[in-house]
């Protein structure tokens, strides 16, 4: 039971990390790349630590708590690091694919 | 059921370092260097957790807790560096 549980939670973390990273190489602008590292990497990443600490946790016979520190210092500093370098892209005016409002405009140019 | 899921593992995580090293490589401006570097050293933890799990020692943690401290410093020092041009003011 606990093994199927683990297999499922690691196979679901791998595959999420995949994905980020496969977001990360296949989109188009920088702030579309943006979404796949910091959500679904992290999501995956979480995952496998969550199955970390279940295997450590029924190995030996006590709550095994390392894991949980890494995935809140993970999920804490994901977003502020993700928040940091999209103010960097904009400070830096990349291209983007849809272009953001101008001063003055109700509505965005592509609509 | 362990036995087959963690090779499968090992090779999603590790072609999602190929690709994220692919982005370093190639993205065409200096965040995306960043951001591919700090998909990269998430991508490090996860195949450090995979490890421990695999190889059944709790070691691994304190170095995925060290790498997860470091990546994020040289983040934020990174794009203050292109925000600022300076890292401390």
């Amino acid at each position: 039971m606990i093994d199927i549980l683990l297999s499922l939670l690691i196979l679901a973390g791998a595959i999420f990390t995949f994905i980020g990273s496969l977001g990360l190489a296949r989109l188009r602008d920088f702030y579309t790349r943006l979404h796949g590292p910091t959500k679904a990497t992290t999501l995956g990443v979480g995952c496998l630590l969550i199955a970390s600490a279940v295997y450590f946790s029924v190995r030996d016979e006590g709550v095994s708590l390392h894991e949980v520190l890494v995935t809140l210092f993970l999920f804490i500093t994901a977003p502020v690091s993700a928040h940091l370098l999209a103010k960097a892209a904009l400070h830096l005016k990349l291209r983007s694919l849809t272009p953001t409002l101008k001063e003055g405009d109700d509505t965005p140019a592509h609509l | 059921m362990l036995n087959i899921v963690i090779p499968i593992a090992f090779a999603l995580v590790s072609l999602a370092f190929v690709l994220s090293f692919w982005r370093l490589l190639r993205g065409p401006d200096a965040p995306d260097r960043i951001l591919a570097l700090d998909t990269l050293y998430v991508n490090t933890i996860a195949l450090l957790v995979l490890l421990g799990i695999h190889l059944g020692s709790a070691l691994y943690f304190e170095a995925a807790l060290l790498i997860a401290m470091m990546g994020f410093v040289g983040t934020v020092a990174l794009c203050k560096y292109l925000l600022r041009g300076d890292i401390i003011e």
